[in-house]
């Protein structure tokens, strides 16, 4: 495969817008912990290109995908009623609306293969995508919805962070919370049917949450969340595209949300705030210095007692107290806390001093 | 009291799922009070608030601020969510929070400037939150993140404030620090509803009170009806707060 050739470029700057859009859309998903939302419009746009398709018999991607924004934008907006109508758990109304949608469109899409004459090749690529039938005017369509998702962005930026944080208190200001919702949800409609052929039905969800999920573990500032995620999206649909060019079988779609799969799986991990492996250090060195404290606090208990805060007192005497160890006490040593000479320790007015603030602050805390 | 009424609430019928959750209640609440909402958990306390403030939408009934429907007064009113209503682990700051509060006045797509900044930093000094104004909300204490929400219903400069159960879960400092600018907000002249669990403190901290569970039991100075036939008729069981005036 050659990374120079016109249809990898295409494919390639397809996938990477594709990744910005559905990145920055995603945030929104995600901080409204709506992660099934994605799952439920894509699996309702599916009878959409059916349907498309058998009142048109057109094949191309612009005929099908107005189809698949139809019946994506009904099912979500159907979602939305059933939510606020019938006041099932939202959970239920996604669930229920995406099985009934994709089930429809699974049989839908049958009948169509079982036509005999039928031109029907190539409709089961929505399913799980297929990236190397993008075309250029594909990939001028989403720049444009990119654009255009991304000046709303801007324009209405307040309006879709206080609505994100605290929808009632919107309200009580005087916004109309409905259209902002509105306008949000139409754009990660957009965004989903875009996918559609290049990611499917199947995966479009992962494709919107992923980048998303992963840009949050690295900041605590929403715009930078929504940066990052484009960001993530748009390496994801690039890393994926040059990953499966070189590996000529293997499709595109899901070697993109494999890569976006590898930026969840590393933000949350390697994350200094917020992921795993540095909270389990810093879990360590708290507990560390923890034990160091209470060995500390108790040594300060018995010098205490002593008019002269320095005086040498037997390392035995720490024996009825169980949580010291030799590397304790080297390290008191080390930040100046005690001084250690063979068998006796005695504090330093730093340790003395260090041991009865930490009194103070437990006194302070309770 | 020969104060003008500020909110006026009538045969107000609330519910969710067909079950009624208020049911015809009638209300009038004087300019200037420090009022006290009192109920047992799932009395409707927050339903009310909510429907007054046109969060939600009542079967029947109706409410007015000052005269005139909600939606023509919003500017007069701020309001104070539960603090469990919201996701602390949003991503943005005190300062940021608090700055929501001059949303309202700026209206549609009109960005925050330094006028709106400068509001917000005042209302953190006053509820003295202003050394954390830079941090994390998530990193915030219960008490620290109710100050906030009480600054961000203060940039809002109204005159009449809902509050719902801003002492939830707070420390003894903040619970002082948050009645004393209550009682500043009322010695203003501004009307403030709260919602309260704590009964002991009633008669210390407000002058005015409603009784409600479901039905409103009964509303008025404090000083003339907060008494233990109104509490066991509000509560349910035979009610004894000693109530030392
Ligand atoms: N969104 C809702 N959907 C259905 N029932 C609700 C909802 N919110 C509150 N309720 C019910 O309405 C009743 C009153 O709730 P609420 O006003 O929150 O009471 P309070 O604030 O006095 O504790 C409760 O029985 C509660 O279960
Ligand atoms: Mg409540």
């Amino acid at each position: 495969m050659n990374f120079t050739d016109y249809t990898f470029l295409v494919i390639a700057i397809g996938t990477a817008i594709l990744g910005a859009v559905c990145g920055m859309l995603g945030s929104f998903a995600v901080l409204r912990k709506q992660s099934l939302l994605g799952d439920a419009i894509s699996h309702a746009a599916l009878p959409g290109i059916a349907i498309a398709f058998l009142i048109t018999g057109a094949k191309e991607s612009n005929v099908l995908l107005l189809g698949a924004l139809i019946s994506g934008l009904v099912g979500t907006f159907w979602i939305r009623g059933i939510i606020t109508k019938t006041h099932l758990k939202s959970d239920t109304a996604l669930g229920l609306i995406l099985s009934l949608f994709f089930g429809f469109g699974m049989l839908l899409l049958t009948f169509i293969q079982k036509q005999p004459n039928a031109n029907q090749a190539g409709l089961d690529k929505y399913l799980f995508g297929q990236a190397a039938t993008l075309l250029i005017a594909d990939v001028y369509l989403m720049a444009i919805v990119t654009g255009l998702c991304l000046f709303v962005l801007l324009l209405f930026w307040k309006e879709f962070k206080i609505l994100l944080f605290d929808a009632d208190y919107t309200k009580t200001l005087g916004f109309n919370t409905k259209f902002i919702d509105v306008l949000i949800t139409s754009f990660i409609v957009l965004a989903i049917v875009l996918g559609l052929q290049t990611v499917g039905v199947v995966l479009m969800s992962a494709m919107l949450l992923a980048p998303a999920a992963a840009a949050r573990q690295w900041t605590n500032s929403l715009s930078t969340m929504v940066i990052l995620a484009a960001v993530f999206g748009a390496f994801s649909g690039v890393f994926g595209t040059v990953i499966s060019a070189s590996q000529n079988n293997l499709s595109t779609g899901p070697v993109i949300v494999i890569v976006a799969g590898v930026f969840v799986l590393v933000s949350f991990v390697f994350s200094p705030s917020r992921g795993l492996l540095f909270k389990q250090i810093r879990f360590m060195k708290n507990r560390r210095d923890l034990e160091l404290y209470k060995t500390l606090s108790f040594m300060h208990h018995i010098a205490e007692t002593h008019e002269d805060i320095s005086h040498p007192h037997s390392i035995k005497l720490l024996n009825n107290f169980q949580g010291f160890t030799r590397k304790t006490l080297q390290e008191l040593e080390e930040k100046n806390y005690i001084t250690i000479s063979g068998l006796n320790w005695s504090l330093t007015p730093e340790g003395f001093e260090k041991a009865s603030n930490l009194y103070n602050q437990n006194f302070k805390d309770e | 009291m020969s104060n003008p009424i500020a909110i006026k609430v009538d045969d107000l019928t609330v519910a969710y799922n067909y079950k009624p959750v208020l049911w015809d209640i009638d209300l009038e609440i004087p300019e200037g009070v420090l009022m006290a909402i009192v109920g047992p958990n799932g009395a409707g306390k927050s339903t009310l608030i909510k429907s007054i403030l046109g969060i939600l939408k009542p079967i029947a009934g109706s409410v007015s601020i000052y005269g005139k429907p909600y939606k023509k007064q919003r500017d007069l009113v701020a309001y104070v969510p539960q603090k469990g209503s919201v996701d602390w682990d949003f991503p943005t700051t005190a300062l940021d929070v608090v700055t929501m509060g001059t949303y309202g006045a700026l209206g549609w797509i009109k960005r925050p400037g330094q006028k709106e900044k400068k509001a917000a930093l005042e209302a953190l000094e006053k509820v003295g939150m202003l050394p954390f104004k830079g941090r994390q909300i998530s990193q915030l204490s219960g008490g620290q993140q109710q100050r906030i929400f009480l600054a961000r219903a203060l940039v809002q400069n109204a005159s009449i404030y809902f509050m719902d159960e801003p002492f939830q879960g707070v420390d003894a400092t903040t619970e002082i620090a948050i009645i004393n600018i209550l009682k500043e907000l009322r010695k203003a002249g501004k009307t403030v509803v709260v919602v309260h669990h704590d009964l002991q403190t009633v008669p210390e901290y407000f002058d005015w009170v409603t009784f409600l569970n479901v039905k409103k039991i009964a509303t008025g100075a404090v000083k003339d009806i907060f008494n233990d036939d109104n509490l066991t008729k509000t509560y349910g069981i035979n009610f004894k707060v000693s109530v030392n005036k």
